[in-house]
């Protein structure tokens, strides 16, 4: 390991991370920008949560990579690679051991408990962005608490098609203030934002750090009359029989043959018995 | 050590090594070197290292090797190795008036101090193919001239004497560093002209171009372009005086441009300003063009809503390994965010077709 610093970034890097890191824990759901790095994978693939991970690391940590909730899709492997060759920590793909966990679109099903940390690598942090282009503009809004245009979006949303059309990165508020993106996991993530594990947000390309302390009050926007509702296929997993899990759907034929699957690939398999 | 693997692991391994056997091409024709492209294909590794912000032709070279050609991903290659160097310090501003050129034209004046020189440029070749470049066969060496001696001051400072030309400012405090810092908005002149020193070259050229054909007009003649060879100082604290530490090619390009004049100023030229490592003419020309629109706000012009006038705009989206990087990061799986979708659609679907049918029995 004498080609790269211990998990790739030099110190100096890590140190600059960390304060984002502990003032986004102190603002929850506050974008820290940062000076973020170049890294030997592109922007928009993960660069903010890899450098988030880098610069917490320890090496007794365990790490879980996933990516749509599976171990094994590609980046995910590409991902825990890059920290097995820079950071030569030891790896799992099962939920329960892992002490880091870093996550593209997905909250695990199995509860995260105290200890752990949870890394989102996040496209867009801005929630407002599709509302309102201009970063000087967002930060100002954000400054003022000035959220009545996402209210009245999601009010279009109602008019129009009856209800909130937004099905993933489904905007949230945070401890009553600020109002976060969690980041492209489907809505129905969300009520597992509120959690015993520390969780970060990382986006590289965007150069902003977010974060939720444990047990910190999110919740989801929605209207008195039109409540929240964390939604998915309405089946059971094909391979496990869970009820309760998110699910992906999976073509098995061109004659509209399908079937539903747990999008949690270590959940799914922990539930059949054959965890690896 | 536990150590998960699953079948991902597999094809990432195939893909690799199916990638180095392409890059390679037909094994009967001989391998390119390093050394090759860095003397035969200048220009691409200019480009390279111009938006890769490191001066280094070799490691340019090797990037646009190992990168197919890819230009875009060779400057990758070079920030993902540059944003692991050490960053010592700003070197002492660079002295262009000084610059050993080896072009230098200017369109505004006709003859000046200095002379026009061409230089080793496409500018008056007729593009036609030249088929004896496809035997092999060496150039019949270029006539040779001893330079004029003498300076080669700066054509706007001419304009500079007279009053003609808007004044720039001193620049205060130490140089901002985009590779260190998270770009904040509204930015200062400086930070801008580092994002568009570094920024894509297509990209520049688009909104340079369409500043010409009436986005955000400011009417540039090139008052001059200048490429050759600069030192470059740093100051040691120890010794108390600057030490050279190399020598850099950089190519400059200063424009001016017509101004009405204000309620407190009267009229006068300004200025666009380009500034790019290597041989990057057109890069150069284009920075200046953008710089210059960007400046509306300074020189109390108004703002049409051209894109090129935009600042946010301009260097949110100038940066080609961002620009990349995001824009092909949609070939990564979305199942979990299409599946909401698809579950949403249907939903909505379903819901419009028990409302019809509703409103048909009532």
């Amino acid at each position: 390991m004498t080609d790269y610093n211990f998990a790739y970034l030099d110190e100096d890097t890590k140190r600059m991370i960390r304060r984002a890191i502990l003032k986004a824990l102190a603002v929850p759901g506050y974008q820290v920008p940062f000076a973020s790095r170049e890294m030997p994978m592109p922007y928009g693939w993960g660069t903010g949560g890899v450098q988030v991970s880098a610069a917490i690391l320890t090496p007794e940590d365990v790490m879980k990579v996933i990516d749509q909730g599976a171990d094994d899709t590609t980046n995910a492997v590409s991902i825990r690679r890059f920290f097995e060759k820079t950071a030569g920590v030891a790896t799992t793909t099962r939920t329960a051991e892992a002490t880091v966990i870093q996550t593209r679109h997905r909250i695990p099903e199995t509860p995260l408990r105290e200890g752990q940390v949870l890394v989102y690598q996040v496209p867009i942090p801005e929630p407002l962005r599709f509302l309102e282009p201009r970063e000087t503009e967002t930060r100002r809004m954000h400054a003022l608490e000035d959220y009545g245009l996402m209210h009245v979006k999601l009010y279009e949303d109602i008019a129009r098609h009856g209800r909130i059309a937004t099905s993933y990165a489904y905007p949230v508020k945070v401890e009553g203030r600020y109002v976060m993106d969690p980041s492209p996991i489907p809505k129905f993530d969300n009520p597992r934002l509120k959690s015993e594990a520390i969780q970060l947000f990382g986006a590289g390309r965007e150069q902003r750090i977010y974060a939720l302390p444990p047990h910190c009050r999110v919740e989801s926007l929605d209207f008195e009359d039109h409540p929240f509702e964390a939604s998915k296929a309405d089946h059971p997993c094909a391979l496990c029989g869970a009820t309760g899990s998110y699910l992906d759907e999976v073509i098995t034929d061109d004659a509209g043959g399908r079937m539903f699957v747990c999008s949690d690939t270590d959940f799914c398999a922990t539930r059949r018995g054959e965890a690896a | 050590m536990y150590v998960a693997v699953k079948g991902g692991e597999a094809a990432i391994d195939a893909a690799h090594g199916w990638l180095a056997e392409e890059r390679r091409g037909d094994a009967r024709v001989p391998e390119l070197t390093v050394a090759q492209i860095r003397e035969q294909m200048t220009l691409a590794v200019d480009r390279v290292m111009a938006e890769g912000s490191l001066w280094d032709p070799d490691l340019a070279a090797l990037a646009i090797k190992q990168a197919r050609g890819d230009l875009i991903e060779a400057v990758f290659l070079l920030r993902a190795y540059r944003t692991t160097l050490p960053r010592f310090g700003a070197s002492v501003p660079v002295d262009t008036g000084a610059m050993l050129c080896d072009r230098r034209v200017s369109a505004t004046f006709k003859d000046l101090p200095g002379g026009q020189v061409l230089g080793p440029t496409f500018d008056y070749t007729h593009r036609l193919l030249d088929f004896a470049l496809m035997a092999e066969g060496e150039v019949p060496p270029a006539r040779e001239r001893t330079a004029e001696p003498g300076p080669v001051p700066h054509v706007v400072a001419v304009l500079d004497r007279e009053g003609l030309i808007q004044r720039e400012a001193e620049g205060e405090g130490p140089v901002p560093d985009l590779t260190r810092e998270p770009l904040e908005l509204p930015a200062d002149r400086a930070l801008r002209l580092q994002a568009l020193a570094r920024g894509d070259e297509g990209f520049l050229l688009g909104l340079a171009y369409s500043t010409q054909r009436g986005y955000g007009r400011t009417h540039a003649f090139v008052g001059e372009l200048r490429t050759g060879t600069v030192t470059v100082e740093v100051e040691v604290p120890e010794l108390g005086f600057a030490i050279a530490l190399g020598e850099v090619v950089l190519t400059e390009c200063e424009t001016v441009n017509q101004f009405a004049g204000s309620r407190t100023e009267p009229p006068q030229f300004t200025r666009g300003y380009g500034l790019t490592l290597g041989r990057t003419e057109r890069k150069a020309l284009a920075m200046s063009l953008v710089d210059r629109a960007l400046r509306w706000r300074e020189l109390g012009e108004d703002f049409v809503g051209a894109p090129a006038q935009d600042e946010e705009f301009v260097l949110s989206h100038c940066d080609n390994v961002q620009a990349t990087g995001f824009l092909e990061h949609i070939k990564l799986p979305h199942y979990v965010d299409f599946q909401s979708e698809l579950e949403l659609v249907r939903r909505l679907r379903r819901e419009a077709a028990e409302g019809a049918t509703r409103e048909a029995a009532e």
